[in-house]
């Protein structure tokens, strides 16, 4: 017995070094950070070396000295004799501004074109077929040239300005769209809206219990929507209905009054919603078809009726899968938007352009567009998971 | 009543369904009319398409002109058809030489071919692996001339349609490579290797291609050791090739994630070593499954190539912009424009139409 327990202990033979594993990986990755860090530092000795020859300074003291040169339209204040910094908010602000404004619109384009495409109706699917197939096959700064040519160019000076509805006039120097004057008692009903807000979420919070409790329904949306619609009518009628719209008025050879955006961000704003739009319906529809036809028949035969169906069951489910490449659409709408620069809006990038232009400081300023974009990425994909958390199905 | 006898009644004539259910009617009914919601539908898009299509052809085709020797002589309420007459070859292919077009033009008909037999799933393999460097020579010495008694013709006068095909294309066959090279960095076990992968991907993948674009036609010449230059045209195609692999090597992890560990536990029980196995068992397998999203990343980066219009490179958008500049044809940007979109959509609703049958003949195993 004592024979057998002796038995011969196998150690491993340790391998040769050059086929250890572990010992060959710790090699390749010093050699290939090495290798990166050769070309980083190869490329950025040649441009030090090139900025010295060309005379340019470096780092970002640019920016506090004077822009001289005018920007054709702002959101804040900006005159040619603030600073490049200046400059730059101006250009982030109408990038965020028109991305925002593009984003809304094109959600609501894409959902109903999608909707539309699954419609039973043989023409109304037909045709948000058709757009979808139009534009989702056309790059996208060739639709902004065409509707920038068609704002611009095609459409009649301001004296003979088209009126599709009565106070919006489409002319060769923008849109015009008529707005209320600004009274006290629309700050009253801002507030108002405010409590509205409060008390639908009470509400909704009282009626969710009760139905866990007691399984008795209470019609909380109806009542929200009445009273956010509600509150703020009322106090508009208690404060006598102050409403006075500013209505746009030709006055020599423009218009004054009302609230107009120029041809460029009516161009950019419209091509960046009907092409966005026409991804965003086919993402809707996918996400629509995902849903498996059993789980509407398994909610009609539970009794619910169809708008409870799409909401209850189909829709919880559908956005699941439709989130992740919304979320990819909205970035690339943000990222898209730098093609003003095409037509001449002035985002961030057709500033930074400028900038470097009139500068040199090429470095500076790509490095600044692309700091501002990885951030807005960032920023979008960082909400958009924290919402698909909140609408995921909860698993086990 | 004991004498109805049921054999003898004589069976009735068989009745046509309601011609309300059938024929044009019964369609028209359940596809246009089935609801109230439906039928305002229909009304609304009917009123739509009235209001828009009759002005669109009496433009488009009744009030058009299609001849006239200058833009004077083509003013009127319709399209003007002879602009594009006048100026479709400098549209197509730009700065090229006049005399010597038809060498683009047999350089587009190269790469059509070339994307036609490709799209044959029986010709692929290692035919076309043949067949596509051979064309791409062919298209070089159209291109640039200087043998065979071509005249020579530098890169700066290379525009129009030939452009941008030789952006997207060769754009997308240098990108591949380095995309599986990224895709696979990004799911190597060296973290080193990991991070510099994904910070790439990520980094070009969270900015606009028009920075990228600007970085190229910019900075490239920055980060050259002085004295050496290069070609503009050469800086674009780096810029796209650079993006593009970004963007591929996202589509090629999907196709690296869905393989079974299995396979690559088989693949080491074999005793192949990381680069055969990768080769031979896991790479075959991953490329066939993103094939689709593969021809949707081409689609994009086709239109992508648009953009090079910012760094004043003359693709097919550009010259159809600058033959607008022509003083004697002057205000016709919808008919140019129309033209080129026109082009464009053919090449992309091709490829989308392709990639989704492809998509359905690839999911036919795994449908139930």
């Amino acid at each position: 017995m004592a024979g057998e327990t002796a038995a011969i202990s196998i150690q491993p033979r340790r391998p040769a070094p050059w086929r250890d594993p572990r010992l060959r990986g710790v090699v390749l990755q010093i050699l290939f950070v090495a290798l990166i860090l050769g070309i980083i530092g190869f490329l950025a000795y040649n441009t030090t070396v090139n900025l010295r020859r060309q005379n340019i300074a470096t780092g970002f003291g640019f920016l506090d000295r004077e822009a001289a040169f005018g920007i054709g339209e702002s959101l804040i204040a900006y005159t040619p004799a603030d600073t490049y910094a200046r400059a730059f908010l101006v250009g982030l602000t109408n990038t965020l501004y028109v991305s925002a404004i593009g984003i809304v619109l094109a959600t609501i384009l894409g959902t109903v074109m999608g909707l539309a495409r699954l419609s039973s109706n043989w023409l109304v699917a037909k045709l948000a077929q058709i757009y979808v197939e139009a534009f989702r096959n056309i790059p996208l700064p060739l639709q902004l040239l065409f509707w920038w040519g068609l704002l611009r160019g095609s459409a009649p000076s301001p004296r003979e300005a088209w009126e599709p509805l009565p106070g919006l006039f489409v002319s060769n120097r923008g849109i015009l769209l008529p707005v209320p004057r600004g009274d006290p008692a629309f700050l009253w009903m801002a507030a108002a809206f405010a409590v509205a807000l409060v008390i639908t979420y009470a509400v909704l919070r009282w009626a969710r219990r009760r139905q866990a409790e007691t399984g008795r329904q209470f019609p909380a949306g109806w009542v929200g929507l009445g009273l956010a619609l509600g509150l703020p009518l009322a106090v508009f009628v208690a404060l006598g209905a102050p409403l006075e719209l500013e209505w746009p008025v030709l006055r020599g050879f423009n218009f004054i009054g009302g609230t107009a955006f120029s041809p460029e961000f009516g161009a950019l704003l419209i091509g960046l919603v009907i092409y966005t739009g026409s991804f965003i319906a086919e993402i809707v529809r996918a996400g629509i078809l995902a849903v498996s036809w059993g789980q509407s028949e398994a909610a009609m035969a539970l009794g619910l009726r169809s708008g409870q169906r799409m909401r209850l069951v189909v829709l919880p489910q559908a956005l699941r899968v439709i989130i992740p490449p919304m979320t990819s659409e909205y970035l690339s709408l943000t990222k898209n938007s730098s093609l003003a620069v095409i037509i001449g809006y002035p985002d961030l990038v057709s500033i930074a352009n400028t900038t470097m232009n009139q500068t040199g400081q090429a470095v500076e300023g790509i490095a600044m567009i692309m700091a501002v974009y990885l951030a807005i990425s960032l920023l979008i994909s960082l909400f958009m998971n924290l919402y698909n958390r909140a609408v995921a199905l909860v698993e086990r | 009543m004991a004498d109805i006898d049921i054999a003898q009644q004589i069976p009735l004539a068989a009745q046509r369904p309601p011609v309300i259910s059938t024929g044009v009617l019964g369609w028209l009914r359940a596809n246009l009319f089935n609801s109230v919601f439906n039928t305002i539908l229909t009304a609304l898009a009917v009123y739509l398409l009235v209001v828009t299509i009759p002005p669109l052809i009496r433009w488009a085709f009744i009030d058009a002109i299609w001849d006239a020797p200058n833009g004077q002589a083509c003013r009127g309420a319709g399209a003007c058809w002879a602009f594009i007459g006048e100026k479709f070859r400098f549209i197509l292919f730009g700065r090229f030489p006049f005399t010597q077009q038809w060498r683009p033009l047999v350089a587009v008909v190269i790469f059509i071919l070339l994307i036609l037999v490709s799209c044959d799933r029986r010709l692929w393999g290692r035919g076309l692996t043949l067949l596509w460097p051979a064309g791409l020579v062919l298209v070089g010495i159209l291109m640039w001339g200087g043998v065979f008694g071509l005249p020579y013709v530098g890169t700066e006068f290379w525009s129009g349609l030939p452009l941008t095909l030789i952006l997207a294309v060769i754009g997308m066959v240098f990108a591949f490579p380095l995309a599986i090279l990224l895709a696979l960095g990004r799911r190597s076990q060296l973290p080193a290797v990991r991070v510099v992968c994904v910070g790439y991907i990520e980094l070009v993948r969270g900015v606009p291609l028009i920075t990228v674009l600007f970085m190229a036609s910019v900075m490239l010449p920055l980060f050259l050791p002085p004295g050496i230059t290069i070609d503009k045209l050469l800086r674009a195609q780096t810029a796209f090739i650079l993006f593009a692999a970004a963007y591929l090597a996202e589509v090629i992890r999907g196709g690296l994630q869905a393989i079974p560990k299995g396979q690559i536990e088989a693949a080491d029980a074999l005793g192949l070593g990381y680069w055969r196995r990768t080769r031979l068992i896991v790479l075959p397998q991953a490329l066939a499954m993103v094939i689709p999203p593969l021809v949707n990343n081409f689609i994009s980066a086709f239109k992508n190539t648009a953009l090079v219009l910012i760094i004043g490179l003359f693709d097919l958008l550009n010259t159809a912009n600058t033959s607008l500049t022509d003083a004697s044809w002057q205000g016709f940007a919808a008919e140019a424009y129309i033209f080129t979109a026109a082009i464009y959509f053919c090449f992309c609703f091709f490829m989308s139409r392709y990639s989704q049958m492809l998509e359905r003949t690839f999911s036919q195993g795994r449908r139930r």
